[in-house]
């Protein structure tokens, strides 16, 4: 690991405007993504600004009768809330499929949006990879490559890595909205669905954040009821990341929402397929992935995430 | 950019500020002050500046859960934190679990069930099945829990789930789960 300096911060304003002010800094909560990267020296950062002081740790019902999340609400604790568990099943539901309870009482809110990707290739600094070194090409599209766990829609020539966050897809079935505040002092809303970038030529830039911008919390709109899920296959039963997940929101009338993971860049959802809904599986899947372009090794996967939606609206038929 | 040299000698002109930092643990129940390099991870701090080396460093990278302790009375990875970052938090270690005279009816579970072989992962293993048990009677649900609305079921079903961030490479999980069922049904 490189040497850094390090400082606590006492209120958001100001921690933003100290990360834009000092080069190469970064911020630190729950520290279970960064510090592993670091070891790796995958990052670098020359300060650490430690936002655990910011108080942001609560959850509290929004004027909309929805949820403000604080950024620095633990994985285990937002999963626990009587709050979620009874109008938001599938985000507890989600959460409880990610990691392990060691990371999940760590791990925050904001942290959880921001990890990094987990594809071998970016883990393996010897390897070319555009996102941890932009320009030096992409390993895991060369000939040969292991790319069965990675990413078939939205990727790019420079990159296919995937999101890893199983919050995250549940929270973009449920149209979160991610709350900033600006080094100057400013706050921005930004949907969870503009937060998150395709790769396209500049992997390395992952988010709409700013130079500085902090995450406080995400807020979630008002209760939609309908039956909620979220099934994971992965290569093991627990403690793995998703080789194709689904987060379901289905009410009577059939309509509904449907957001994917492990499959994209970024928690993966459009209205035309949410409204394919009432046809099945085979439509919305046919629309999620119309501009699919899978390697050989995970093509498996459009197939494997048609019958993971198709067993989940069976579950939601009762 | 750093020399190798330069991180030993804990100062770095080019970084904004100090490359050590003092923090106070509270470890078993002991105030402990330290001054140490900022890189030091939790898991470091109780090994190498503590000597207290119940805790284990497996994979150093929170995916085997050797090293699993309580911060304020939550299960972490120590070796995915920063002992900065803990000034004046409470840690507690399978140290302050038991001793040999005096062990936590876990630890007692885990001899008579033979809950090991080689033993390096049994302090990760038994903090993270005290949590586990406390987790569960605090009604934090599952990714195997059915009803989220109902108390979870002390089953051995739930146990593996939530033991799933320790892992055990002499494969001794059959007799893990028979010992922390045997403390979960005596409660």
């Amino acid at each position: 690991m490189r040497a850094f300096s390090y400082e606590k911060v006492k209120n958001p304003a100001g921690a933003a405007a100290r990360a834009a002010e000092v080069a190469n800094a970064k911020f630190v909560a729950g520290g279970t993504n960064l510090l592993d990267l670091m070891k790796l020296e995958i990052e670098t950062p020359l300060h650490l600004i430690d936002v655990n002081g910011l108080g942001l740790d609560r959850i509290e019902g929004t004027d909309d009768g929805g949820l403000r999340i604080g950024t620095l609400v633990r994985n285990t604790a937002l999963a626990a809330d009587e709050r979620v568990k009874r109008d938001y099943p599938v985000l507890t539901r989600a959460l409880m499929a990610g990691a392990s309870g060691q990371l999940r009482n760590k791990a925050t809110t904001g942290g959880n949006l921001l990890q990094r990707t987990r594809c071998p290739y970016f883990y393996d600094t010897a390897m070319a990879c555009n996102k941890r070194k932009p320009g030096s090409g992409c390993a895991a599209q060369a000939p040969g490559a292991f790319s069965r766990q990675l990413g078939v829609v939205g990727v790019s020539e420079a990159c296919i890595a995937t999101h890893p966050s199983d919050m995250a897809v549940a929270m973009r079935a449920l149209d979160a909205v991610v709350e900033t505040v600006m080094p100057e002092g400013e706050t921005r809303a930004i949907p969870l669905a503009d937060f998150h970038l395709l790769p396209g030529h500049t992997p390395e830039v992952e988010t709409a954040l700013k130079p500085g911008e902090l995450i406080t919390a995400v807020t979630l709109p008002a209760p939609v009821g309908g039956h909620q899920s979220y099934t994971k296959v992965r290569d093991r039963s627990s403690y793995a990341f998703a080789l194709v997940s689904v987060a379901l929101i289905r009410q009577p009338d059939g309509s509904g929402a449907v957001a994917l993971g492990g499959v994209a860049p970024k928690p993966w959802r459009n209205a035309a397929a949410d409204k394919l809904l009432p046809e099945g599986a085979k439509a919305v899947m046919a629309e999620l992935m119309k501009d699919a372009r899978p390697t050989e090794q995970n093509r498996y996967k459009i197939k494997l995430a048609e019958r993971t939606l198709a067993s989940a609206l069976n579950e939601a038929k009762g | 950019m750093n020399t190798h040299s330069d991180m030993q000698a804990g100062q770095d002109t080019a970084l904004p500020g100090p490359t050590t930092s003092k923090t106070r643990l509270v470890v078993n129940g002991t105030e402990r002050v330290l001054e140490v390099d900022n890189r030091t991870t939790l898991l470091d701090a109780l090994r190498e500046h503590l000597r207290l080396t119940g805790t284990k460093k497996g994979c150093d990278h929170g995916q085997c859960g050797a090293c699993t302790c309580f911060v304020n009375g939550q299960r972490v990875n120590s070796c995915l934190s920063l002992a900065v970052m803990h000034d004046g938090d409470e840690i507690t270690t399978i140290e302050g679990l038991g001793t040999p005279e005096d062990m936590d009816p876990l630890q007692a579970a885990f001899v008579a069930h033979d809950g090991f072989q080689c033993g390096y992962c049994t302090p990760g293993q038994i903090c993270s099945a005290k949590a586990t048990l406390e987790e569960l009677r605090a009604g934090i649900p599952s990714h195997v829990t059915k009803d989220l609305l109902a108390n979870p079921p002390l089953s051995p079903e739930e146990i593996k789930e939530r033991m799933s961030g320790n892992i055990c490479r002499c494969g001794a999980y059959a007799n893990i789960l028979e010992a922390v069922l045997d403390v979960a049904e005596a409660r």
